[in-house]
């Protein structure tokens, strides 16, 4: 028997935490419900069709944009966002360090998909991290600092201080 | 409007028979977008199917014996570039590079990619090249399509209501094969022009398919059979004679239009560059192993 879920009223699992939603309206993206409903702002909405990567979290593990995902399919999924990585890891410290952040917006999505990156390819050459990194638009332009910062926690874990 | 989770081929064929206003969901990389835009709009009595849980959906299966590559349609992009697909089908992995970015390929499924039925789609185009086959499951059985027949126009395929796509079946060749396309930059752009090349040293055939230059992906039939006729197999070769024939013919299937991403007639002229260059490294790569 195929079980189904309400498309308005159902439960995820966000930072290891369950989260009841109500009232989700029909084709709510998880982007939304984390920032209206659960008041998950971390997660940034700028063009809502995948092409910016603000808004890029782990769904079970694998970096996706939470702007195309529907909410109410992922019940059965556990969701980690920026919030998820609770504010000092060596890759957000890494971004402050090396003036990886301006505006600050594209931050949450980079730091995701470099800590994804990073699980995926622990040791990525430049081309690496610009191939890993180019779903992620930084419109300060910042990127060389940004990759600068995932060679910064590279050599630091190579090195064994993180 | 509740989501239905079913996790096998069988819970899924039920549901599409019983129910009658069902919306598939796969990847969810393009369906989302035209909701997030309001380009799609749910009613009240949709029910949308999760296709993620369907187990079968996202098996890869070699048969040596048959000479074929199976692929459950809930297979990603991400899956597509890693072995033992990237070693069989090298064409199809390198259109799965092309596609988005990391975030895009970890969501979005070939079956995706085919429902969807976008002239631009990189997988189709591989997989028209490949010679391909979808197997169609319903509850009143299976069927099977090609590739090239699937897509009917821009965002319409053969799918009756209860259908779903189960499967690529894509045969295992000897040869060369390769994708490449032509975008605004290298990375997260959806083509301009784009073209697949198999060339089977086994059955000296050549099959050239072409992206974003009309209303589905087009098998270029009349230049693929000219190339495979004039390419001399036995030293891999084609006189620049013959290639040039060929590209004006590669050329001449083409029925682009102008639109925002860019001209018809680019278009045109990309096609015919785009299959020269594939058919040249082919030839080349096909010398070295002689």
């Amino acid at each position: 028997m195929t079980s189904k879920s309400d498309e308005r009223h159902f439960e995820l699992s966000i930072n290891g935490n369950r989260h009841r939603v109500t009232d989700s309206y029909p084709g709510e993206s998880l982007l939304t419900v984390l920032r209206d409903r659960l008041g998950l702002t971390g997660s940034k909405g700028a063009c809502e069709e995948g092409e910016c990567g603000s808004c890029s979290v782990l769904l079970d593990g694998n970096l996706v944009c939470s702007c195309l995902v529907l909410a109410a399919s992922v019940t059965n999924c556990s969701v980690v966002t920026v919030e998820g990585l609770g504010g000092s890891t060596d890759v957000q410290t890494a971004f402050v360090e090396s003036g990886a952040i301006q505006c600050g917006f594209c931050s949450p999505g980079l730091i995701m998909a470099a800590t994804n990156l990073l699980e995926r390819t622990p040791e990525p050459t430049v081309d690496e991290i610009r191939e890993g990194l180019a779903g992620n638009l930084c419109r300060c332009t910042g990127y060389g600092r940004i990759i600068d910062a995932v060679q910064v926690v590279v050599q630091q874990r190579k090195n064994g201080r993180s | 409007m509740p989501v239905a989770h079913p996790r096998s081929i069988g819970e899924l064929t039920e549901l599409l028979d019983e129910e009658s206003h069902t919306v598939l969901l796969a990847g969810g990389t393009d369906f989302m977008v035209g909701l997030n835009h309001g380009s799609t709009r749910l009613a009240p009595d949709d029910l949308i199917v999760d296709l993620r849980l369907v187990a079968e959906l996202s098996t890869v299966e070699v048969d040596y014996q048959q000479q074929v590559l199976r692929l459950g349609a809930g297979v990603r992009w991400d899956d597509l570039l890693t072995a033992p697909i990237a070693e069989i089908a090298p064409c199809l992995s390198q259109a799965a590079r092309t596609v988005g970015s990391h975030q895009i390929r970890t969501a979005g499924t070939i079956g995706g990619n085919l429902a969807t039925a976008s002239p631009a789609g990189d997988g189709v185009c591989a997989l028209v090249a490949l010679d391909a086959t979808l197997v169609l499951t319903s509850s009143r059985g299976q069927r099977t399509v090609a590739v090239s027949e699937f897509a009917i126009a821009p965002k319409k395929n053969v799918l009756e209501r209860d259908e779903f796509i189960e499967r690529v079946d894509i045969p295992i060749t000897e040869g060369w094969q390769g994708y490449s396309k032509i975008g605004t930059r290298n990375a997260m752009v959806i083509s301009v022009a784009g073209v697949a090349v198999v060339l089977s040293s086994e059955s000296n055939t050549c099959r050239i398919a072409l992206g974003s230059v009309g209303p589905t992906v087009i098998l270029s039939t009349e230049a693929s059979q000219f190339a495979g006729t004039t390419i001399n197999w036995e030293i891999a070769s084609i006189t620049s004679a013959d290639l040039e024939t060929v590209v004006e013919m590669t050329r001449a299937s083409a029925t682009p239009i102008d639109d925002h991403r860019s001209t018809a007639a680019y278009r045109k002229h990309a096609v015919g560059v785009l299959t020269k260059r594939l058919i040249e490294q082919g030839l080349t790569t096909l010398r070295k192993s002689l």
